[in-house]
């Protein structure tokens, strides 16, 4: 049976025609088409489908699309302003913290949460953030190196250092696709710029949404 | 990917609502909090109700009240809440401790206690595919006739894998249950039945409404400790729960320690009156605990790790429990 789901996702209020037994998850993929959260094991194990539910990471695949009604759904289409990565995703190319990228998005979600509530963690809390999310790509390293980057970055973005270890001193591919400054000024190494973190608090309150009908 | 069957999703805003939906549906209905347990179980199969009703807009299974001598604590909270509410991490350690470490922080924060409490038995035939099951000709909890693990036996000995309850029961906690036909409250330690198939007295449309907690006096000290493969998201491989009330000279005056997750319902370690109570709690007395935790444990091939590792484990966590039990407990983490 059919039924008209409204939703508000990342501060859009979106409604959606989908069979009642759908979880939130497929309502997201197969409904709005905001494939960013991803269908990883789909049932609880992996973290894949995290998205913050009023503000706290859940497993969308196991949330059946109903309970979402009404309530603050952010997906990882909402982290990024148009043009503009969100530094947690700057930090993520700058460490290489994502390699095949799968889990990625649940673990951005996961940090997310994290550094909204605890804006200066430390390497113990990141790890219990994130105790939720697999990855079998990096051995996490460069994961907690990425969190822990954004978290200066976000701080005081313009004093920001290079998170990650080794000698790549490039700036972030981010940076160098993104025409705006302050995503520069972001960069670690970087000298001066806008100040970030307004930009990011701006972007909390009201996410802008990437991603389209389907 | 796993995909759901179709069923009607009831979400009622108040326990009469809900109960009246249960009644009207019957066998074909099923209720559902955190859906953390029921949601993977629905996509293998396991259960394919016409009809969830959801329990976590009813305001009675919500609050978190501490008071003098009693905690309640209603059944819909989630996990996440229990394991970082100040007052149940200084009044009730062991409890906060348990519910902090189930599972992962997504799954703490959707999994409710009264889910929890609830939990399906676990085993390593059941938690797979229905084209799995249906390869192997499925087994005796399910479609089937036939235990894989025992091969003989008649009785299903699937693992009571949920964290809280062991701690529930050293606490002497009570569930308060709700029906179309009345209440009841059952203590948790009778909650549970040594049946695999379905292993609590939790009549299909009963709710469990609240969980009661008698506050320990400051001379009981708790422990939980939980063995698992990996540091978090795994079900536990080995629950050991204790309880042990000392006097001023650590002299053992009551001690009660469970056993869970080696068969279908946790297992209270018998006879510690005669090695422990009146005794003063030394390395001794610890390793006969231990001893005596051993001999009553017989873990089986209900779960892919070695019965005979997790058997030689519970003297191990025994003792653990016990010597944090005996230093001076810190607040849970």
């Amino acid at each position: 049976m059919h039924a008209i789901l409204t939703l508000i996702v990342n501060g859009d209020r979106r409604d959606v025609g989908i069979p009642e037994h759908y979880t939130l998850l497929e309502a997201l993929r197969y409904g709005l088409g905001l494939t960013g959260s991803k269908q990883g094991c789909d049932k609880g194990d992996c973290g894949a489908c995290t998205v913050l539910l009023d503000g706290e990471p859940v497993l969308s695949c196991l949330t059946p699309a109903w309970e979402a009604e009404g309530r603050a759904v952010t997906t990882v289409e909402g982290l990024a302003e148009p043009g503009r990565l969100n530094p947690l995703q700057e930090a993520f190319q700058v460490t290489g913290g994502a390699q095949c990228g799968f889990c990625t998005p649940g673990i951005l979600m996961s940090a997310w949460a994290l550094l909204q509530r605890n804006p200066a963690p430390t390497r113990e809390e990141i790890r219990a953030a994130l105790a939720g999310n697999l990855c079998r790509c990096t051995g996490y390293t460069k994961i907690l190196d990425a969190v822990e980057l954004a978290a200066e970055m976000l701080a005081a973005p313009t004093r920001a250092r290079r998170g990650g270890e080794g000698g790549q001193a490039a700036a972030p591919a981010g940076a160098v696709r993104s025409p705006d400054p302050a995503v520069a000024a972001a960069a670690p190494g970087s000298g001066s710029g806008r100040d970030t973190a307004e930009g990011l608090a701006g972007e909390a309150a009201a996410p802008a949404v990437a991603g389209g009908e389907p | 990917m796993l995909r759901l069957h179709e069923y009607r999703y009831h979400r009622p805003t108040s326990l009469g609502e809900a109960l009246a939906l249960l009644e009207e549906h019957g066998p074909s209905a099923m209720p559902i909090a955190g859906g953390t347990d029921l949601m993977p179980n629905m996509k293998h199969r396991l259960f394919t109700p016409a009809h969830l009703v959801a329990l976590k807009r009813i305001p009675e299974l919500h609050g978190i009240d501490v008071g003098e001598r009693e905690v309640r604590i209603g059944a819909a909270e989630t996990l996440a809440a229990i394991a970082r509410h100040p007052l149940l991490r200084d009044r009730l350690p062991s409890l906060a401790t348990a519910a902090g470490l189930v599972a992962g922080p997504q799954l703490r924060n959707m999994g409710t206690l009264g889910g929890n409490v609830c939990l399906d038995t676990r085993c390593t035939y059941y938690n797979q595919t229905l084209f799995w099951r249906s390869a192997l000709g499925f087994c005796l909890k399910k479609d089937g006739d036939v235990c894989h693990v025992t091969k003989v036996g008649k009785k299903c000995v699937a693992a009571h894998s949920a964290d809280t309850p062991p701690v529930l029961i050293t606490l002497g906690a009570t569930l308060d249950l709700v029906s179309p036909r009345g209440e009841r409250s059952v203590p948790v330690a009778d909650f549970f039945v040594a049946d695999g198939v379905r292993n609590t007295v939790r009549e299909p449309d009963e709710i469990v409404v609240a969980v009661r907690i008698p506050v320990p006096p400051p001379t009981t000290h708790t422990a939980f400790q939980k063995l698992r493969q990996r540091g978090s998201i795994d079900f536990p491989l080995l629950n050991v729960a204790l309880a042990v009330d000392l006097d001023e000279g650590d002299v053992v005056r009551d001690l009660r320690l469970v056993v869970s997750a080696l068969g279908a319902r946790p297992r209270v370690v018998a006879g510690l009156d005669k090695i422990a109570v009146g005794r003063r709690l030394d390395d001794d007395v610890v390793d006969a605990v231990a001893r005596r935790a051993f001999d009553q444990c017989h873990p089986l091939t209900n779960i892919t790790v070695d019965p005979e590792w997790r058997r030689a484990m519970v003297p191990v966590h025994v003792r653990r429990a016990l010597l944090a039990a005996r230093t001076p407990a810190p607040a849970a983490p």
